[in-house]
């Protein structure tokens, strides 16, 4: 595995152990990047239904990851198992292994609480509590007991999520208030305020307009400093926008029944310039999907 | 089939449309007119009970007790303050074990223990109330006294379904998406419940309450077997004694063989109409305010 912004620069030279050390130190951003998600062979279930197959993928810290594919294909059902947002689907079955920081998301003793207050999800729709903006974000700290300092805190979320200008004046009015643009924000911010390790972003534009997309992509570019970002998206444009990498799943044959599954995943530019794979090609110069 | 019809032709009936308009516009005066029976119905009653019950009221009947002697003068106030402390005890009672009930089938449950205990608030629903009444009898009266309590748990019982179905129905309500989005937090079941679902519903819930209330206060049949045997003084002994209340009252005093009993009965079940009819305007207002709310989104 490469970089994260294209292919390693050569080495001119051959070198003994100890140069190749002192090189690489000199480059600490070219090393590759920890990973935080760690999927091998996944696939899903909901009772006889197989959603997808054969996944594996890794994704790395700080990086935005945007996943495309048409429609039906399991990108939000891949994206809902990191966090375990599957687990309350009637006959939800995972095979494989999805490691998260080398742990398995789904082996005995993990507590899917644990796993959501690290790994953090906004969905498609903005789903704002019928709260105050200022409860919507400091709700869950609250529960989870960081109480102190709380104000700070909030503002911090707000200003991450790019709506502290907005709201500063309003943060006891009704978030349902807001418009849509705004509660998705707020809906971030409301992830960002509990400091998850990973947001998990399904469409999260696709309900908005143009310039309220904007916002978000925006952000998603500013968020991928601290955070590690997976985007669901079904629009191409954005992925090429706001990915560092991009994964491609589409349907496949498998034994008669139609699986959505992994079809490859690569570098950003790569994905939309020159894919491995035939489907990908077909699907980003827009012959199907 | 070879309709050859005349696009152009002037577009006035044509073929069966008059006799489907015959048909038609019989089924809507057949619907509407029994629509028009049901509020006839209830203004006929609320218009006979008024009238006759109108002239028994005064300051004093609401307030005062009867005469110990039968005789003219005197009132339900005994009576009215206990039902209003036999139906705050029920409440206190089925309330929380509704709400919770309700909590339990819809956030809780898995769908097959949800059917059963649907059916079994459904069942508890549909049992006669002179039933729930003989189950109250037996097990708190026999053996012991009457009691208010005793008028109180058989309420209960009939209470309990009505708020836990009305409490599951609005909860239902609440978009699945609130229930994501608090998951997503990493923030537990229970706590979600308390910090987001339930605030969201509990207009509905009060509504559902106020309703249920209105239905229990005028339950008279449970209240024969359980605190039917009083002296008419005004009491807060839930557990010592038979309370007086409204139900019971409008039987005893339609029994007399005294007009001026007659005229209370009357009165009284005024008193008892106007209350539900009270209570029944605030539920829908409440309902309508919360619906608002939800609808927000």
């Amino acid at each position: 595995m490469t970089g994260a912004n294209g292919s390693a620069p050569r080495m001119r030279i051959r070198t003994t152990a100890e140069q190749l050390e002192a090189a690489l130190a000199e480059r600490p951003r070219e090393a590759p990047r920890p990973v935080v998600f760690d999927a091998r062979d996944v696939s899903v279930a909901y009772g006889a239904k197989t959603a997808i197959a054969g996944v594996s993928l890794r994704i790395r810290r700080n990086l935005a990851t945007a996943i495309i594919g048409p429609s039906g294909c399991g990108k939000s059902t891949f994206l809902r198992s990191l966090n375990r947002m599957n687990d309350s689907v009637p006959g939800f079955r995972l095979g494989g292994q999805l490691l998260y920081h080398g742990h398995d998301l789904y082996g005995g003793g993990v507590d899917r609480v644990e796993v959501r207050r690290r790994i953090g999800m906004v969905f498609q729709k903005p789903n704002p509590f019928p709260k105050s903006i200022y409860d919507n974000v400091a709700w869950a700290p609250r529960n989870l007991g960081m109480k102190a300092g709380l104000d700070e805190r909030v503002e911090r979320a707000l200003h991450s999520a790019a709506l502290w200008d907005e709201v500063k004046d309003r943060l006891k009015a009704s978030a349902l208030g807001l418009s849509g643009g705004q509660q998705q924000r707020l809906c971030i911010a409301r992830a960002l305020a509990i400091e998850p390790d990973v947001l998990l972003l399904d469409e999260p534009a696709s309900a908005l307009d143009p310039i309220a997309t904007a916002a978000i992509e925006e952000l998603v570019h500013t968020l991928k400093r601290r955070y590690t970002i997976v985007i669901v998206t079904h629009n191409m444009q954005q992925a090429a926008r706001v990915a560092d990498r991009t994964a491609f799943f589409s349907l496949d044959e498998r034994a008669g029944e139609r699986v959505g599954t992994l079809i490859e995943e690569d570098a950003t530019a790569t994905i939309f310039s020159r894919p491995a794979d035939s489907r990908t090609r077909d699907y980003v110069s827009g012959r199907f999907g | 089939m070879s309709a050859a019809f005349d696009p152009t032709a002037p577009l006035t009936a044509s073929g069966n449309l008059r006799r489907r308009r015959v048909v038609n516009l019989l089924a809507e005066s057949i619907a509407t007119g029994a629509a028009l029976v049901a509020v006839v119905v209830l203004g006929v009653v609320i218009v006979s009970v008024a009238v006759r019950g109108a002239p028994a009221l005064s300051l004093d009947f609401l307030t005062k007790a009867p005469p110990q002697f039968g005789g003219p003068g005197g009132g339900i106030g005994p009576a009215i303050l206990g039902t209003a402390v036999i139906v705050l005890a029920t409440t206190l009672m089925s309330v929380p074990l509704g709400v919770l009930l309700a909590i339990y089938v819809s956030e809780l449950a898995g769908p097959r223990t949800v059917a059963v205990v649907r059916l079994a608030l459904d069942l508890l629903n549909g049992l006669p109330s002179i039933v729930i009444g003989l189950f109250a009898f037996s097990l708190l009266v026999v053996g012991r006294h009457q009691s208010g309590f005793a008028g109180a748990v058989a309420l209960a019982v009939i209470m309990v379904p009505l708020i836990a179905r009305a409490a599951q129905e609005i909860l239902l309500l609440v978009p699945h998406q609130l229930r994501e989005a608090a998951d997503a937090l990493g923030v537990s079941r229970w706590r979600t419940i308390v910090g987001v679902v339930l605030p969201s519903a509990l207009g509905g819930i009060v509504t559902g309450t106020v309703l249920a209330i209105a239905r229990a206060a005028g339950e008279t049949a449970p209240l024969m077997f359980t605190t039917s045997i009083f002296n008419n003084h005004a009491s807060f002994d839930l557990f010592g004694q038979a309370l007086p209340n409204i139900p019971v009252m409008i039987f005893i005093l339609s029994e007399q063989p005294d007009p001026a009993g007659y005229q209370r009965a009357w009165g009284a079940g005024l008193v008892l109409l106007v209350f539900i009819l009270v209570a029944n305007a605030v539920a829908r207002t409440l309902a309508a305010r919360s619906r608002a709310k939800l609808g927000a989104r």
